[in-house]
C-alpha cells in the first residue's frame, strides 16, 4: 500500500467512509462551493425600498431555482427524498421571516445581504447548538438556502464550471449540489466532511454514484492532481493512482459491473440451490441508512446489526429512548423481513465510551461480559430492543459468549426486561428469537449445549479464527497464519452446524467467511442455514447459491474436510469454482 | 389572550412536515401565535422558527394566542398537536 505523502504526482491514498458503493476512475474536479462574501454596508433611507425590492426578486429567483431542483430531484430520486428541498422552499415563503428582514433593512439602514445573513444566521446558530444529528443537517440546509439568497441578491449566477465527466471533490457537498451535478456526467463524489447519514451520501446512493465522505484532506490532496479513484465500497480516495492501481481498480470495476447486470434478474429470486435447498441470505449492516440500499439488493433481512455503532462519537451510552428509536427504525424499514440486533460488542478492538486500558483486550472485558457486569446498561438495551420487536420481526443476539451460564444469565435479564414492559403495558414480541454468536472456541465446543438455550447460533468467523488459531491478524509477524480454510476452522464450523441442528436450531454465519465467494459452496455443503454478508457481495453469493446443487456441495465439503492443510483446501475450492463458475472472478 | 401547555406526541417531533402543517394551520387564523419551549420563544406562524425549536417527541410547548379568533386558533392548533399530526 502506498504511503500517504504529499508529493506531486505520487499516489496518495485517503481513507474515509464509503457512502455509496461503486468504483469511479477519472479526472478530478475540485469543486469550491463559493460561499458568497457578505460585506456590511450602510445605505441611505431613500435606498431602502430598492434594496428590499432587490431582495424580493432574489427570493423569487431562489424559489424558481429550488423548484427546478425539486422537480428534478423528484423525478430522479423519488418524491420522498425530494422533501429536503421542500423545506427550503417553505422557508422562502415564510412571511414572518421576510417581513422581519424588511423591517430591519428599513430601521438599521443596512444592505440586504447583511441583514439576510444575520437574521437567518440567528436561526442557524440555534440549530447548531442542538446535538441532534437531524437538526445539524437542517442547519446545513438553512445555510445552503441563505447562501442561495445572498448569491442571488448579488446577482451572481450559480453555474457549474464542470465540463465533461469527472470525480467531484469538495469540502462538503450539499444535497442540492449532488442533484445538480448528477445532471452532468458525475463519476463519483468525495468530500472532506460528511458522515454516512448526510443527505448527499443518501442521494449518491439513490443516484448510484460512488461516493466516499469524511476524507478530511481530500480537497488539499487533490490540488493540482489530474486523476483519482473513488472506492465507494471501502471509502478510499486514491489521488494520482499508479498505472498498476488503475488496472487493479478497472478489473474490480468490471467485475462489479457484471454483477450489477446480473442483479436486476436476481433481486427478487430466492437464495435457493438448483435442487431446492433454501438458504437464508441476509446482510450485516453498520448504519440504519444502509437498509434501503440493502432492500434494493434483494436481501432477505438483516442478519447482524452491530448496535455498538450507536456509540461512535459518543462519550456516554445512548439512552433507552435513543436506542429504541434507532432499533425501531431498522425493524420498520426491513419489515416484514427480520432484523437481528446484536447487543453491544465493545472491548477487544472496539473502543468503550470511557477509555480504559487492558494488556490483552481480546482476552479481556468485552461483549456479553461487559453487559453482564453493567446490568443497568444491559437492561436498558434489552428493553429498547424488546420495544422495537412489537411487529415480531426482531431477533436478539449475544456476542462473545463462552459458557452456558452466561446465556442463562443474559436470558434472566431479558425476562426481567420483559416483565418491566408487561407491567408498563408496552407491547413487544413475547417470543422474540434469542441467539448467540459462536466466536470463541469454548462456544464452538459447547454448540449443542448453547443451542439448547436459544433459537439460533451465528458463527462469527473473524474472532473464532483468531481465537482458534491463536493468531492476531493485525500483527504482521503472524497474520499469514490467519487462515479461514485451516482444517481446524472447517471442523469447528462443521461441528457447530451439526450440533446446532441436533437441537433443531438454525445455524448462521456473520463473519467475513460468509461473504467470501470461495467459501460459499463449502459452507452450503456443510449445511449452513443462514449467511449474513456485507451488502456489496450479496448478489454474488446469491448467484453462487442459485447455481449449485446441494448434493454436490455436500460432496465438496466432505472432500475439503478430509484435507490436511489450508492451502490444499483453498486450491481445491479454486479448482471447484473454476470448473463450476468460470465467470466468477476470485480476486478480492 | 389564551395560553395552553401541550406535549409533542408524534414520533418524528416537529420536523419539517409537521412544522409545515402547524404553520399552515396557524396561518388560517388572524390571531398572533407564539410558541415557547425551554425559554426560547418563536413566532408560530414562521416555519423557520418552528423548525428551529427542534421539538422532539415528549417536548413540552407553551402556546400563546392573542387576537379576535384566539379561542378557535388555540383549539385547532392544540388538537393538531395532540392528534400527533395524523402520524401513526
Amino acid at each position: 500500500m502506498p504511503t500517504d505523502r504529499d508529493t506531486k504526482n505520487e499516489e496518495v491514498v485517503l481513507k474515509g467512509v464509503g457512502a455509496a458503493p461503486g468504483i469511479a476512475i477519472g479526472p478530478v474536479f475540485l469543486y469550491d462551493r463559493e460561499v458568497p462574501k457578505v460585506i456590511e454596508r450602510s445605505i441611505s433611507s431613500d435606498e431602502t425600498e430598492r434594496e428590499i425590492e432587490r431582495l424580493i426578486n432574489a427570493v423569487e429567483r431562489s424559489s424558481k431555482e429550488l423548484q427546478k431542483i425539486l422537480a428534478f430531484a423528484q423525478q430522479k430520486i423519488g418524491e420522498r427524498r425530494g422533501k429536503i428541498f421542500e423545506a427550503q422552499l417553505l422557508i422562502l415563503e415564510d412571511i414572518h421571516l421576510f417581513s422581519a428582514i424588511h423591517q430591519r433593512i428599513r430601521s438599521e439602514l443596512k444592505n440586504a445581504e447583511f441583514i439576510v445573513a444575520d437574521e437567518i444566521g440567528k436561526y442557524q446558530k440555534m440549530m447548531m447548538t442542538s446535538d441532534d444529528e437531524y437538526m445539524l443537517e437542517r442547519a446545513q440546509d438553512v445555510d445552503d438556502l441563505k447562501n442561495r439568497i445572498i448569491r442571488n441578491v448579488q446577482e451572481e449566477k450559480l453555474y457549474s464550471k464542470l465540463e465533461g465527466s469527472a470525480i467531484i471533490v469538495s469540502k462538503n457537498l450539499t444535497a442540492a449540489d449532488t442533484v445538480l451535478f448528477s445532471r452532468n456526467e458525475v463519476l463519483g463524489y468525495a468530500s472532506d466532511l460528511g458522515g454516512i447519514t448526510s443527505h448527499s451520501a443518501l442521494l449518491s446512493r439513490a443516484l448510484k454514484i460512488p461516493a466516499a465522505v469524511g476524507l478530511r484532506e481530500a480537497t488539499s490532496k487533490v490540488q493540482g492532481a489530474t486523476e483519482a479513484i473513488i472506492d465507494g465500497y471501502n471509502g478510499f480516495l486514491i489521488v494520482n493512482p499508479s498505472t498498476a492501481t488503475i488496472e487493479e481498480y478497472r478489473r474490480k470495476q468490471q467485475r462489479h459491473r457484471e454483477f450489477e447486470e446480473n442483479l436486476a434478474g436476481l433481486k427478487d429470486l430466492p437464495a435457493e440451490t438448483l435442487d431446492g435447498k433454501k438458504i437464508d441470505l441476509s446482510v450485516n449492516i453498520e448504519f440504519e441508512e444502509e437498509i434501503e440500499f440493502v432492500i434494493l439488493q434483494g436481501s432477505a433481512g438483516v442478519g447482524l446489526y452491530r448496535t455498538e455503532n450507536l456509540l461512535i462519537g459518543k462519550d456516554a451510552f445512548p439512552s433507552e429512548e435513543e436506542q429504541f428509536q434507532k432499533y425501531r427504525a431498522i425493524a420498520d424499514k426491513i419489515y416484514p423481513n427480520r432484523a437481528i440486533l446484536r447487543t453491544f460488542d465493545i472491548g477487544g478492538d472496539k473502543v468503550l465510551p470511557q477509555a480504559y486500558q487492558e494488556t490483552n483486550p481480546f482476552l479481556g472485558w468485552r461483549g456479553i461480559r461487559i453487559s453482564l457486569d453493567q446490568p443497568e446498561m444491559f437492561r436498558q438495551q434489552l428493553r429498547a430492543i424488546l420495544k422495537a420487536s412489537s411487529r415480531k420481526n426482531v431477533g436478539i443476539m449475544f456476542p462473545m459468549v463462552t459458557s452456558v451460564s452466561e446465556v442463562q444469565r443474559a436470558r434472566t435479564h431479558l425476562e426481567m426486561a420483559k416483565g418491566d414492559l408487561r407491567r408498563e403495558n408496552i407491547p413487544f414480541d413475547e417470543r422474540i428469537p434469542v441467539g448467540v454468536m459462536v466466536e470463541t472456541p469454548s462456544a464452538a465446543v459447547l454448540a449443542e449445549e448453547l443451542a439448547a438455550e436459544v433459537s439460533f447460533l451465528s458463527i462469527g468467523t473473524n474472532d473464532l479464527i483468531q481465537y482458534l488459531l491463536a493468531v492476531d491478524r493485525t500483527n504482521s509477524f503472524v497474520s499469514e497464519l490467519y487462515q479461514q480454510f485451516h482444517p481446524a476452522v472447517l471442523k469447528a464450523v462443521q461441528f457447530v452446524i451439526e450440533h446446532g441442528h441436533r437441537r433443531k436450531v438454525w445455524v448462521g454465519m456473520c463473519g467475513e467467511m460468509a461473504g467470501d465467494p470461495l467459501a460459499t459452496v463449502l459452507l452450503v455443503g456443510l449445511g449452513l442455514d443462514e449467511f449474513s454478508v456485507i451488502p456489496s457481495v450479496l448478489p454474488e453469493i446469491k448467484k453462487i447459491i442459485r447455481s449449485m446443487k446441494y448434493r454436490e456441495a455436500k460432496r465438496v465439503a466432505k472432500k475439503a474436510l478430509a484435507m490436511n492443510s489450508a492451502d490444499d483446501v483453498k486450491s481445491y475450492l479454486i479448482e471447484v469454482m473454476k470448473e463450476k463458475f468460470p465467470e466468477i472472478s476470485l480476486e478480492n | 389572550m389564551v395560553e395552553k401547555e401541550v406535549t409533542i406526541k408524534n414520533r418524528a417531533g416537529l420536523h419539517t412536515r409537521p412544522a409545515a402543517t402547524l404553520v399552515k394551520t396557524a396561518a388560517k387564523f388572524k390571531s398572533d401565535f407564539h410558541i415557547d419551549k425551554d425559554g426560547i420563544e418563536i413566532n408560530g406562524k414562521s416555519i423557520i422558527g418552528v423548525m428551529t425549536l427542534a421539538a422532539e417527541q415528549g417536548a413540552k410547548l407553551h402556546l400563546r394566542f392573542s387576537g379576535e379568533d384566539e379561542q378557535q386558533a388555540c383549539e385547532a392548533i392544540t388538537s393538531l398537536i395532540e392528534s400527533g399530526f395524523g402520524e401513526a
